[in-house]
């Protein structure tokens, strides 16, 4: 298969790419691709983890080279960025919309440094309602909290805002 | 050359606290007193573990280290330079609890320290951990906070708790007798006295506003050692059982 393979062609594969904890997001959505290189032969992905701790990042980049070399049939490579740090202000506001959908609350917008406060009266995104409390900083992944929703009366979790 | 040498003891340092910190932790899973506790014990020891690795994967590509993996589980006592505190079993949960505020803040105070760091990797790396460490401090004063105003018994518990760690923490900031000066002056990080100093004013307010009285730490003798590869029998038992999936077959690829 001859084709032309762009940097943007590239970015439109990355888009298929699902993380394995929240399969409605995209590496893209999440903004974990810090950059995308042609090269003679191939193409270099730059990305990097969410948390330091993430047991998936080997699996997703894994995932990158699997479904970009299918779709555009070029050698890919995958390295993790040391120079760039994922906060989660990164985030798009699609994948924040999809993930409210998805019934897990999206961070919200930092402006400088994380404060505890931030955390008081999250949004339930199963009804709406700003009347929640945090019940744990700590959740079924690194990158969840829970939070209670008293008008409701469930259980929620957040995507944490990370500086 | 002594700045490589001087630099690399300062990386074993935190990365091994990280590691057996984040092995205790582990030992609650399963056991928590509730759900979250359970479940937050269990992430703070993954965030810990991984933290270890990063700073491990530091000395591996920046200053001719052992593979990761191999480093961490594959070494004997004598060259784990971890302080006593993180070394002590978990007992009951108060302990566990009051080990882990005293022991989170400690770490936030260095991480925000090497953001200034002449020493590149730590920059990079310290802007990450400290924005995770966050939720660490985040969740041990809410649990200090609560538990110190739950009534006699609870205060009590959480007063005894603090007296019993207070001298272990200290030892945190045990200085190197030869590598201090030149990480000072080679603008790595500030020095333990500076950073204990830190760490005081940090935690002092958080324990008012618990009423906890905070020992006079001029009369408490800080519990030293570790970082010179002298160590509690606690360790040795430790290390015994997070290497034993490992060394059952060292080469294997996981």
């Amino acid at each position: 298969m001859l084709q032309k393979i762009t940097i943007a062609s590239v970015y439109e594969s990355l888009e298929h790419v699902m993380d394995p904890e929240i399969p409605v997001l995209s590496v893209i959505d999440l903004g974990m691709i810090t950059g995308v290189e042609l090269e003679e032969g191939g193409v270099h992905v730059k990305m990097i983890p969410t948390f330091a701790a993430c047991p998936a990042v080997s699996y997703i980049q894994q995932q990158i080279k699997t479904v970009l070399e299918q779709e555009l049939d070029i050698a890919v490579t995958v390295t993790v960025d040391k120079q760039a740090h994922w906060q989660s202000n990164r985030m798009t506001a699609a994948a924040k919309e999809k993930l409210q959908n998805f019934g897990i609350a999206p961070p919200q917008l930092l402006a400088g440094e994380m404060h505890a406060e931030i955390l008081l009266a999250v949004p339930c995104p199963h009804c709406g309602s700003k009347e929640t409390y945090l019940r744990s900083p700590f959740g079924s992944t690194l990158c969840r909290a829970i939070h209670f929703c008293k008008s409701c009366g469930q259980v929620f979790e957040q995507f944490k805002p990370l500086e | 050359m002594s700045y490589n040498a001087a630099l690399t003891d300062l990386i074993i340092k935190m990365a091994d606290d990280e590691l057996i910190q984040g092995h205790r932790n582990s030992e609650w899973t399963g056991l928590g007193p509730v759900m979250e506790e359970d479940i937050a014990f269990s992430s703070m020891a993954q965030d810990k573990i991984g933290h270890a690795w990063a700073l491990y994967r530091i000395l591996h590509e920046n200053l001719e280290g052992k593979d990761p993996d191999k480093f961490a589980f594959h070494r004997p006592e004598k060259d784990f330079k971890c302080s006593h505190l993180v070394e002590m079993p978990n007992e009951e949960y108060g302990f566990s609890l009051m080990r882990h505020f005293l022991f989170d803040h400690a770490e936030a105070i260095r991480y925000e320290s090497l953001v200034d760091s002449s020493f590149e990797p730590f920059r990079i790396l310290s802007k990450k951990v400290k924005g995770e460490l966050k939720y660490h401090t985040l969740h041990a004063n809410a649990w200090i906070m609560q538990l110190s105003q739950a009534g006699e018994e609870s205060y009590q518990r959480m007063q005894e708790a603090l007296n019993n760690t207070v001298a272990l923490a200290a030892g945190i900031f045990e200085p190197s007798p030869e590598y201090e000066n030149i990480l000072i002056a080679e603008r790595i990080y500030p020095g333990e006295a500076a950073l204990y100093q830190r760490w005081l004013d940090r935690i002092y307010p958080i324990l008012v506003k618990a009423s906890l009285n905070l020992p006079d730490m001029k009369t408490i003798t800080p519990a030293y050692g570790g970082r010179q590869a002298i160590h509690t029998p606690y360790l040795r038992p430790l290390l015994k059982e997070m290497g034993e999936v490992f060394n059952l077959d060292a080469e294997a690829s996981w």
